[in-house]
């Protein structure tokens, strides 16, 4: 079996394969840490540096992992990375890490992170595997920063916390969209990133069987 | 070794866990210090939140130079000078569990459900020149999932909140986790705690208060979908200025208030 390039290694995910929006993996967080741009940034770099980690790890000992634990050992891992990135949150973040509360935590449980460390770690050498986890983690943050970015500006009228339209309550034109901070506003924004994606590359589109 | 046999499986198993352990260990340690000073940070800045007086714009260190903590001895409601308790090194939480600095609560008066609590606690006063404007009680109980801490606030009447503020739990996003929503603290404002006789009365209620009852200058809209959570805060706060806790310090500083 031939290595892919690495090149498709790192940007295939982003577009072609995104993980979320061809995918659909890792909805959950997705909706829970998009109500504000910071947030989706942190959330974005968390998962970074555990896909790319986490891929790194896995690849390395690939050829070691008994392959009746080699979940429980890509858990173990997985779950290590994503603790060490909560303490450091803790540590330097301390505001954001309280309002992120469990959803750090549960980048433990994000398919796309298992599902790479399975589908591509196991076979392929620690390089090849980490821009895979970078390309991944780059495409579900695309995503992310999207989602955040449309549910920050119309949920708060604001971006990064400056505002930039100004809200009825402060004597502005601009009646903020109380829809977009609730999580149902993600779906509708995914939804429709992946209809947009799909119609920009119609190969995307599933075919009734 | 083969790859596939029980041996390797093992020590596949145990090297990853001995790696991944100290990994994680190294991190809490080498970060604790961090840590801590955050959470100190975060909790000053909770007491200025439940009083009020938060500024986002200064620092968090010199905004608390006008708030003076006081240390009291909770059964005789008096306050403790440095030499019984030094305020410096003083941690309520870890007094709360330790045997001598403690004591067991009677289960019929155990509203907060913490088993026990400490025999001396902090109190923050804000003062304006002499006059006392505000006084601020650190309380904490259990909720569904886990006990709350937070700050009340209460103003010089010694009777209305001002603000409250929970600045640790782990209930529920979204449903009990909805106790730091500042649309929700901010009904506290206001709100009267002890009915005529001098009884705790504040409530969180179940749906919605009615603005046109008479009641409902001691009522507080429960969580929707966090029912546990609500009651937890309801007893805590009973409890916490209840004459079990901070009961007998409230009565001094109304003693002392009409002189």
């Amino acid at each position: 079996m031939a290595d892919p390039k690495p090149k498709d290694v790192l940007l295939a995910p982003i577009f072609d394969n995104n993980p979320i929006a061809l995918q659909v993996l890792g909805i959950c967080s997705a909706l829970a840490v998009t109500t504000r741009l910071d947030k989706s940034i942190t959330m974005a770099l968390a998962v970074i540096f555990v896909a790319v980690f986490a891929n790194a790890a896995v690849s390395l000992i690939r050829r070691h992992i008994p392959s009746n634990i080699r979940i429980i050992v890509q858990m173990t891992i997985i779950a290590s990375l994503v603790i060490v990135v909560d303490q450091f949150l803790r540590a330097f973040a301390y505001g954001l890490s309280k309002e992120m509360s469990v959803f750090v935590g549960l980048i433990i449980t994000n398919c796309i992170i298992m599902g790479r460390a399975e589908a591509f770690a196991m076979k392929y050498p620690v390089g090849l595997s980490m821009l895979d986890g970078l390309g991944n983690a780059i495409g579900y943050s695309a995503i992310l920063l999207l989602v955040g970015f449309l549910r920050e500006l119309f949920g708060s009228g604001s971006v990064l916390g400056f505002q930039v339209l100004s809200p009825v309550s402060e004597g502005g034109w601009y009646v903020p969209n109380g829809l977009m901070l609730l999580s149902p506003s993600a779906f509708f924004i995914i939804g429709l990133a992946i209809w947009a994606l799909r119609t920009w590359k119609p190969e995307q589109q599933e075919q009734a069987a | 070794m083969a790859r596939e046999s029980v041996s390797k499986t093992f020590l596949v198993a145990t090297l990853v866990c001995i790696i991944c352990s100290v990994l994680v260990s190294s991190a809490a340690v080498g970060l604790r210090s961090q840590q801590e000073f955050n959470k100190e940070r975060d909790k000053r800045k909770n007491i200025l939140q439940a009083a009020g007086i938060y500024d986002p714009e200064r620092e968090i260190k010199e905004q608390f130079q006008q708030i003076e903590s006081r240390i009291v001895d909770l059964s005789t409601g008096e306050y403790v000078d440095e030499s019984t308790v030094d305020p410096a090194t003083f941690d309520q939480r870890q007094a709360a569990r330790t045997e001598g600095l403690s004591i067991p609560i009677k289960d019929d008066a155990d509203l907060a459900g913490i088993g026990r609590r400490e025999k001396y606690a902090f109190v923050y006063l804000v003062q304006n020149g002499s006059q006392l404007e505000q006084v601020i009680l650190p309380i904490y109980g259990k909720g569904l999932w886990s006990t709350l801490y937070g700050f009340l606030a209460i103003k010089n009447d010694l009777d209305t909140v001002n603000g409250i503020t929970f600045y640790e739990h782990a209930e529920t996003p979204g449903l009990g986790g909805e106790v730091d929503n500042p649309r929700w603290k901010a009904q506290w404002e206001g709100k009267k705690l002890f009915g005529p006789e001098e009884q705790p009365r504040i409530q969180v209620i179940k749906g919605t208060v009615d603005p046109d009852e008479p009641e409902s200058k001691y009522q507080i809209d429960g969580l929707s979908g966090a029912t546990i959570t609500s009651r937890g805060v309801s007893q805590l706060v009973r409890y916490w200025i209840g004459e079990d806790a901070f009961g007998p310090f409230l009565e001094k500083l109304r003693e002392r208030r009409d002189g």
